[in-house]
């Protein structure tokens, strides 16, 4: 489904990936572990479109259509989803609204009807239900005021609304507690399926005891110095990231 | 030096300029150097106002004049108060505000030019014991357009004023609302919106004196600035020796949208008592990228995205409108003067 090849990317004067090949095909859910720098963030942004990180060389492409030739927003309405290590928050803003506004965006620039506010709401009610997010929170300001733990549930429940085809979880298991967590990855799970892959980035191997990743890449210097099964991840967790650090 | 005395004498000199402190920012007397002729007393018809719908008690002053509002103890009041400046000639307008004891009034002011008429408006507001005023205030000028409007309000104990400027600025628009706070826990907002393009200038300054235990006051005002644009903000709060436990917040946050656009503020706070709690923000700065991305990555293009942060930017202003269908009103206002 997405498949990057030989991807280097700069930000600012600094080149932090550095042909960076990678493959994921539907269905899949691969996870990307690395030491702090690696350039993991910059995996996502360079993903999704964000301003300041410049892609000097190589491809991306999603169901083989090259996603680095569109805005950010577009790379959204085809499917593309970043849950954020750190979700900004909104003032001004209910999250019912941002997100209602986002996902009529999406539908226009797929050539589809809007949804009906009866549709939307029953739709809220029930994804918010799933993941255990009282219904009044909605009502407010986007994550303004919400604990880390909450934000992150938000992302979740974003990504359950707009029901995206590819989706990348960056360092979501931060700040969550253990039942957070649960309901997290839960929702997540939940939204598995064969038409849909996954880019789980994560330093450490926790989050990967409840998203089941089916293969497992190292990131380390800007390039994928590993692969491997999920066992790669007990691995490092278990010998830590140096040896990967000295291979880049 | 006062734009009020000048239109009297018609001696330039009298014009508040860059020397006087207050009016560094809004340099009526380095712009004018010649008053116009007065305005004719205007005889034709003046479109629909903005507030025309919800008042029951309605002023219009077109080209200069009187008015005086009145709300008898315990009596509640809806009124619409129009300056009007038709053509391009200097007049000024005089207006009276009284509210006895537990009177209620909601004011819905505006002001409107098709010129470059200069205009000076002096309103005195008596709030007596116990009485409430809401003044909402949506200042629509002409781009040519020299508009002054000096509030000049005197609270009692245990009353409570509200106010809320929106303005989309002229060639020089200076409102201005000084509040005289007895303390005795009378309460206070002064809450302004200033949305500007091109090359106007808007100028919301306010000074607050309190002089008694126990006050309140709150204020909140947001601008946003494009193209070449000038806002100005001077909010000024002073609490007198033995005002004790006055609890005042100042808070201005501007968005800049063009290099070449400018926002002036000076939030002052003068403390001569100890025991007051007394805080002031303010923040001057682009639209915040990082939001600017998040919502894009959501799926809404950047003209929208950039819309909706800005209209809610300046819609946690128009929130703290008590009276609902102004609020409405105002809300539609600043989406039109945003242009989004």
């Amino acid at each position: 489904m997405l498949s990057v090849s030989n991807l280097r990317a700069t930000v600012g004067e600094t080149e932090i990936l550095k042909g960076l090949t990678l493959d994921v095909p539907a269905g899949e859910v691969h996870a990307i572990m690395g030491p702090n720098g690696a350039g993991k963030s910059t995996l996502s942004y360079v993903l999704t479109g964000r301003q300041g990180y410049e892609v000097t060389s190589g491809t991306v492409t999603l169901e083989g259509e090259d996603l680095l030739a569109l805005e950010a927003n577009e790379r959204a309405a085809r499917g593309v989803f970043l849950s954020f290590q750190y979700p900004l928050e909104i003032p001004g803003v209910p999250a019912l609204t941002f997100i209602r506004t986002a996902m009529n965006a999406q539908r226009k620039a797929r050539g589809e009807a809007e949804i009906t506010a009866p549709q939307f709401l029953k739709l809220a009610k029930a994804k918010a239900a799933e993941l255990k997010i009282d219904f009044e929170m909605l009502k407010r300001a986007l994550n303004v005021g919400f604990s880390g733990g909450e934000k992150k549930r938000m992302e979740i429940f974003q990504m359950a609304m707009l029901s995206p085809r590819f989706l990348i979880l960056d360092e979501t298991d931060s700040g969550l507690d253990i039942d957070a967590l649960r309901i997290v990855a839960d929702g997540v799970n939940a939204l598995r399926a064969p038409d849909r892959a996954m880019l789980v980035i994560t330093h450490y191997q926790r989050l990967l005891d409840y998203i089941k990743p089916d293969r497992v890449h190292v990131l380390s210097g800007g390039r994928i110095v590993a692969s491997g099964g999920p066992e790669l991840a007990l691995e490092l967790e278990r010998e830590g990231y140096d040896k990967y650090a000295r291979a880049a | 030096m006062s734009l009020a005395s000048a239109l009297k004498t018609r001696d330039v000199t009298e014009l508040p300029g860059k020397r006087d402190e207050d009016w560094r920012w809004t340099d009526l007397r380095g712009l004018i150097r010649v008053l116009p002729e007065p305005s004719p007393r205007f005889t034709g018809d003046v479109p629909a106002g903005l507030f025309d719908r919800l008042a029951a008690d309605h002023h219009v002053l077109v080209n200069g004049g009187d008015a005086r509002i009145e709300v008898a103890a315990g009596r509640k009041s809806l009124a619409a108060l129009r300056l009007v400046s038709r053509g391009a000639g200097a007049h000024a307008n005089r207006v009276t505000i009284t509210l006895a004891a537990g009177a209620r009034l909601r004011l819905l002011e505006t002001y409107e030019s098709d010129a470059g008429s200069v205009s000076q408006t002096t309103l005195s507001i008596t709030l007596a014991e116990g009485a409430a005023l809401e003044r909402i205030v949506v200042a629509q000028d002409h781009e040519d357009a020299i508009t002054v409007s000096q509030a000049e309000v005197q609270l009692a104990p245990g009353a409570d004023f509200g106010q809320t400027i929106a303005a989309s600025g002229a060639r020089r628009q200076r409102l201005e609302t000084r509040v005289a706070h007895p303390g005795g826990r009378a309460s206070l907002r002064l809450d302004g919106i200033y949305l500007l393009a091109d090359k106007r200038h808007s100028d919301q300054t306010t000074v607050v004196t309190h002089d008694g235990l126990d006050g309140t006051t709150i204020q909140l005002t947001k601008g946003v600035v494009r193209d070449q644009a000038r806002g100005v903000f001077q909010g000024r709060i002073i609490v007198s020796e033995g005002a004790d436990r006055t609890d005042a917040r100042m808070g201005h946050h501007a968005l800049i949208l063009s290099d070449r656009a400018e926002v002036d503020a000076k939030p002052e706070l003068e403390i001569y008592a100890d025991d007051v709690s007394c805080a002031h923000g303010n923040t001057v700065g682009a639209l915040d990228e990082d939001a600017l991305f998040y919502a894009r990555q959501r799926g809404i293009p950047e003209t929208e995205a950039r819309a909706m942060l800005t209209e809610a930017f300046i819609g946690q202003v128009v929130d703290r409108i008590w009276f609902e269908e102004a609020r409405n009103v105002v809300r539609g206002w600043a989406t039109r003067a945003l242009g989004v």
